[in-house]
């Protein structure tokens, strides 16, 4: 459904995104995970035909996203980031026009299937300009698929919205899926898990992995961190070179005074943690806390960045399936 | 095309939900009953010493292009650096509409203002023609909203098409003016003997306007001008923004 080979974009001197190559299938949900500034809102951009990349191709349903930009804003719904609607506009205008705009057949009685839809039925009549940040993001996801579009491209569909309006734009998004094919982007990673059959992980404008959200869970859980508060004369620190020679732990990190952050080799034995524990105690410090350092976004990227400098390009070129099947 | 009209459509909507519009009609019909009222005075006051000829079309329809110069802009001023301020541009750009049929659009619907608006200054003509014996010469009212009319669609594409090259509305509005005023003063530019005399001269849309539509004449040469400078604007309004998503 959408398809995108060595896709690059240069703002001015800045290199946007590098080469993004990947493919999505029909029905599909797929992830765009990132940090800001990886390159998703630019990537989104060239797939919704906004701007032409400086190099490569993209396609979506087979129409090339330059030479046959109009087919593809035909079959294409996009909801911008930070969603810019007209203000003076009621919801229902608003509507009327963008369907209007597309040739949607049938618009009023579509209209009404779709606020029903997005839950905003009683503020049809309601000026944009009076609705809240939740309300506007359903009123721009109204407009993404007004026109039941084969693809779907939303920039941060929950981003801004309070948790109860995000699980909702998170069904929302699940039930759209099943018939269309979606694109989001979050830096959200529960999120990804959450919906996505497929997450793309990108940063500074390059895809790390690509992986179903199982497997890519399964990855990360083999990093581990622990994090450890000791107390001791010498300070935290002094645990430093101690610990590092411990088997099945790749990095020490003294935090401050008081905090370490150990980090485990994926298959480090179950028996590191007590070593560990038992390492600080001979060394005459004590122990008072020692826990799982969850993993965070930047994390992941830290350990994608280091397998692939590792295992040279293209990391996952035969690990994974899909990857498989594009090579 | 049928994205032009529903662009349009909504312009023209949209100069009636918001001041602007109202502000502009109402200045525009206020000032120019200012000076025509002003100038009937005059006239009256001449005609007590001498048998001066009455007042014609012309108090109504020279006063017209100033106001239209100084009010074009602020109709054109939000229409495209609104947009682009408010990020709107963006799903107006990845809607399946052309850049030329958007731009075209645009001017459209705020050439549909216009037209409501010399329509409203129609009660001018028809005032002093029940003003004054044996009643107005209709020939020249024809020829020079015929010309206004021209003038219009000229400014209004130029304004469009500086709109597209900013966000800021106040100054897409001073531009556009300073461009409008520079057109209209330019042959005064141009000294006697000067080799560029004739192309300052023709450049100058004051010209065309107040040597032939506002004397009674429909001149082809200003039909062409004033068609060719709305062509010319709204084909750099469509190519800036087609370089704003180049540059992305
Ligand atoms: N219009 C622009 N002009 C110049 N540089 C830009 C422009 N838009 C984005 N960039 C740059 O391109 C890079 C990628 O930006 P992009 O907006 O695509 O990131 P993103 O992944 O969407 O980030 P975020 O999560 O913050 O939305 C960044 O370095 C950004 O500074
Ligand atoms: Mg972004």
């Amino acid at each position: 459904m959408i398809r995108a080979r060595d896709l690059t974009k240069y703002y001015g001197p800045r290199l946007a995104i590098d080469h993004l190559t990947f493919e999505t299938r029909k029905g599909e949900i797929v992830g765009f995970l990132g940090p800001n500034g990886a390159g998703k809102t630019t990537t989104m951009r060239i797939l919704t035909g906004y701007m032409p990349p400086s190099e490569g191709d993209a396609w979506i349903a087979d129409y090339h996203v330059v030479d046959d930009s109009l087919e593809v804003r035909r079959r294409v719904g996009y909801l911008p980031e930070n969603i810019a609607l007209y203000d003076d506009m009621t919801v229902w205008d608003y509507l009327a026009f963008m369907g209007q705009l597309r040739g949607v057949p049938n618009l009023e009685q579509r209209i009404a299937e779709v606020l029903e839809r997005v839950n905003l039925v009683d503020r049809a009549e309601s000026f944009i300009g009076s609705l809240s940040r939740g309300m506007r993001q359903r009123v721009g996801l109204a407009q993404a698929i007004l026109h039941q579009p084969q693809v779907l491209i939303l920039d941060e569909p929950t981003i801004g919205l309070d948790p109860a309006q995000r699980v909702e734009v998170r069904e929302l998004i699940r039930e759209i899926g099943q018939e269309h094919t979606v694109m989001l982007s979050t830096h959200i990673l529960s999120e990804a898990q959450d919906l996505c059959d497929r997450v793309l992980i990108i940063n500074q404008g390059r895809i790390l992995a690509e992986d179903t959200p199982e497997e890519l869970e399964l990855r990360l859980r083999g990093a581990q961190r622990v994090r450890l508060q000791v107390g001791g004369e010498a300070g935290a620190a002094g645990l430093q070179p101690i610990l590092s020679r411990l088997p099945g732990v790749l990095r020490v990190e003294a935090v401050d005074d008081q905090h370490l952050e150990v980090e485990l080799a994926p298959d480090a034995a179950p028996s590191t943690r007590p070593a560990l524990a038992q390492a600080v105690l001979d060394a005459g410090y004590t122990l008072h806390e020692m826990c799982t350092a969850s993993l965070s976004l930047e994390d992941i990227f830290l350990q994608l960045i280091r397998e692939e400098a590792a295992s040279g390009p293209a990391p996952d070129a035969a690990a994974t399936p899909t990857a498989n099947e594009e090579a | 095309m049928r994205a032009i009209w529903i662009i349009a459509r909504r312009e023209f909507r949209r100069y009636f939900t918001s001041p602007v519009g109202y502000l502009v009609l109402f200045l525009y019909l206020f000032i120019l009953g200012l000076i025509v009222n002003n100038s009937l005075q005059q006239a009256y006051a001449f005609s007590l010493f001498q048998g001066a000829p009455p007042p014609n079309s012309d108090i109504i329809i020279g006063p017209m292009l100033t106001l239209l110069v100084f009010s074009i802009p602020a109709l054109t001023m939000r229409l495209l650096a609104g947009e682009q301020a408010a990020g709107t541009l963006e799903l107006l750009l990845t809607a399946p509409v052309r850049d030329w049929e958007l731009i075209v659009g645009k001017w459209l619907g705020a050439f549909l203002f216009v037209l409501v608006l010399l329509a409203l200054t129609l009660i001018y003509p028809l005032a002093l023609h029940l003003l004054i014996e044996p009643g107005l010469d209709w020939g020249p009212v024809i020829s020079g909203y015929l010309g206004l009319l021209l003038v219009s669609a000229a400014l209004l594409a130029l304004g469009v098409a500086i709109s597209a090259m900013f966000r800021n509305q106040v100054a897409a509005f001073a531009v556009t003016l300073a461009v409008f005023l520079f057109l209209w003063m330019v042959s005064s530019l141009a000294g006697a003997g000067n080799p560029s005399e004739g192309v300052l001269r023709y450049l100058d849309f004051g010209n065309h306007f107040y040597n032939a539509f506002f004397r009674g004449v429909i001149d082809l040469q200003g039909i062409v001008y004033y068609l060719s400078v709305t062509a010319f604007g709204l084909l750099v309004g469509t190519v800036i923004i087609e370089s704003r998503r180049w540059r992305g």
